[in-house]
């Protein structure tokens, strides 16, 4: 598929799934995210896959947890209140160090919320958000095209870490339509003895389990899990940078909010007004290290989401509170304009930084 | 010339279990095992195992294994057998696990035809968390959650689950049997296999429920349990095959 398309982000993640050779797919419908679940009931079938409709998002992170144990490589999608009830299921993914990709495509909260799209499940996302010691993978795109890709990447990175791997996109960037092309995506394939098969030739059961009843086994495995936690931090934060090199305002933005924070970037840099864009797209492992190298030069940052304020304390853990944090955000499926920003960014440069 | 007549089934590790004196789950292993071996499906057999007094099951069954969350049992199985189709995969539930937590998973599971087999134990009560109300606990039964007595004016009355899957189009075997004794060991066995043929031919889901005695948590000896099985679960529970829909 050398060509571009253009599709909704909903099912550029399906079509990059089938690319990255994910042959299971478990979900259960919601807004906005239910173009990716028509996708892949559609899709799947024509490559020999499978997919089947849960009767809940419990059911289906489950069959999820089935299908990955059993060496498959595989999928599941929701938005925020279906994320709540896949939690139990996520934890224990990955504490069995299973390998998944779990699609949140984000809408405003809490509680039922509205089908808007929201930014509001960061903390849920990346502080682990079922019970115990763990983290998921999170890669949150801003296009189509990242979609796609940060999808193969999604998998990729699943299988080599034995971890279950979130693609955080909100209701934008799931019902907009951008071309994306599907070429030039490499898929790494990662051999699976530890998966149940069933014995075979093998001589000893292979066993899947998170139960650990020996408090120092237990700690021991957590161990394990904090050890590869710290390698992936090391290894596997990615982020982008956009006029940050001289910026005295640095904005902090990821996903949808990321675009609009660009416009106002661009619209203040037209004024003369040095100011720069650090767009995270790991938020787990959160790009600490590079983020505080980007505000070195600057008076100040300002983070932008839709939520009331989440990715706040991950901005200021990274930089150690050394400059001033602002916050712009607006909640329950409301989209900021760029002008709003604009607006942000021109009180910050009558107070200096502000404090 | 010696011929060995009774051996431990080689779908059975050779470990002592830590269940209590006078609980069967050591027996239903030991029938499930059994069935693996004369099926010959050791080697393309995937357990999975719940939450609850059986939750060590891994440790003893001798095929590849998965352990589930609390209730999700059947859902795991989807999983796994949407992966291999061609394997053989069943569930070890409790009743907690089955008709609680999981009833939905099960329901389900049943209502799509899922090709996978679940044993179901059912002994009328919590174990593994300390003897509490289960959906099973027969009214003015004694439970640490019902001190004076399943009261069925507030926590209602017992599920038979059975006879509530029975109903679906997609569950083709359904049993209810009980190991008290060698004769009734037998039909066990029989309806476990039965079970298990019914998903090698991929006809549908299949359950056998097996009632079961918890001598420590009914605060009984082992032969006080047994006779209690007998005289009060069976009635509210009938041995029966509910549904056996070959082809």
């Amino acid at each position: 598929m050398a060509e571009k398309i253009l599709m909704k982000g909903n099912e550029a993640i399906g079509e990059a799934a089938v690319v990255a050779g994910c042959k299971y797919y478990f979900g259960y419908p919601i807004t906005p995210q239910s173009e990716l679940i028509e996708y892949m009931a559609k899709r799947l079938p024509e490559v020999g896959g499978t997919f089947l409709q849960a009767e809940s998002e419990i059911a289906a992170i489950n069959m999820v947890y089935g299908a990955a144990g059993a060496g498959g490589r595989v999928m599941t999608s929701s938005s925020s209140p279906g994320m709540s009830l896949k939690q139990e299921g996520i934890s224990y993914i990955a504490a069995a160090e299973l390998p998944c990709v779990i699609v949140n495509i984000m809408r405003g909260g809490p509680g039922l919320g509205g089908i808007q799209p929201g930014q509001a499940d960061y903390f849920q996302a990346t502080k682990g958000g079922g019970h115990g010691d763990y983290h998921v993978i999170v890669v949150a795109p801003n296009s189509v095209q990242e979609m796609a890709e940060l999808t193969i990447h999604a998998f990729n990175l699943a299988d080599q870490y034995l971890n279950p791997v979130m693609i955080l996109g909100d209701g934008a960037l799931g019902q907009m339509m951008e071309p994306a092309s599907f070429h030039d995506m490499p898929v790494i394939a990662v051999e699976k003895p530890w998966a149940t098969t069933g014995m075979g030739e093998r001589s000893e059961p292979n066993i899947i389990n998170t139960l650990q009843l020996k408090p120092e086994m237990l700690e021991q495995a957590n161990n394990r899990l904090q050890k590869k936690y710290a390698l992936l931090q090391e290894k596997e934060t990615r982020w982008e940078e956009i006029h940050t090199e001289d910026a005295e305002l640095i904005l902090v933005a990821y996903g949808i909010a990321s675009r609009i924070a660009f416009t106002a970037v661009e619209m203040a840099r037209s004024e003369g007004l040095k100011v720069g864009l650090f767009r995270p797209i790991t938020l787990w492992p959160f790009p600490k290290a590079a983020l505080a190298n980007a505000v070195r030069k600057a008076i100040a940052v300002l983070t932008v989401e839709l939520s009331a304020g989440q990715m706040v304390e991950d901005v200021s853990l990274a930089i150690q509170c050394a400059k001033p944090v602002h916050f712009y955000g607006r909640t329950g499926g409301m989209i900021m304009s760029p002008k709003e920003i604009y607006e942000q960014i021109i009180k910050i440069f009558e107070t200096k930084g502000g404090k | 010339m010696v011929e060995k007549l009774f051996a431990r089934p080689d779908s059975l590790v050779d470990v002592a279990t830590h269940y209590c004196p006078g609980c069967q789950h050591g027996i239903i292993h030991r029938l499930v095992a059994e069935v693996i071996d004369e099926l010959e499906i050791q080697k393309t057999a995937i357990g999975v195992v719940p939450v609850g007094c059986s939750v060590l099951a891994y440790n003893y069954f001798n095929v590849d294994t998965q352990q589930a969350a609390h209730g999700r049992a059947p859902a795991v199985a989807t999983g796994i057998k949407r992966v291999h189709p061609d394997k053989v995969v069943f569930t070890y539930q409790g009743d907690g696990d089955a008709a609680a937590i999981g009833t939905a998973e099960m329901v389900h599971a049943a209502a799509r035809g899922e090709r996978i087999t679940a044993i179901f134990v059912n002994n009328a009560i919590y174990g593994m968390t300390g003897g509490q109300l289960a959906p099973t606990t027969l009214v003015d039964q004694v439970t640490a959650t019902s001190p004076y007595g399943r009261q069925s004016s507030s926590a209602g009355w017992p599920i038979r689950l059975s006879e509530m899957l029975a109903t679906l189009d997609g569950a083709k075997f359904i049993a209810r049997v009980c190991v008290n004794d060698p004769a009734n060991m037998a039909k066990a066995k029989t309806a476990i296999k039965t079970a298990f043929q019914v998903q090698i031919r991929g006809e549908g889901f299949a359950m056998v429920e097996v009632l079961a005695t918890c001598p420590t948590n009914w605060g009984k000896s082992p032969i006080e349990a047994k006779k209690w099985l007998k005289e009060n679960m069976i009635p509210q529970f009938p041995l029966n095959v509910y549904k056996n829909i070959q082809g």
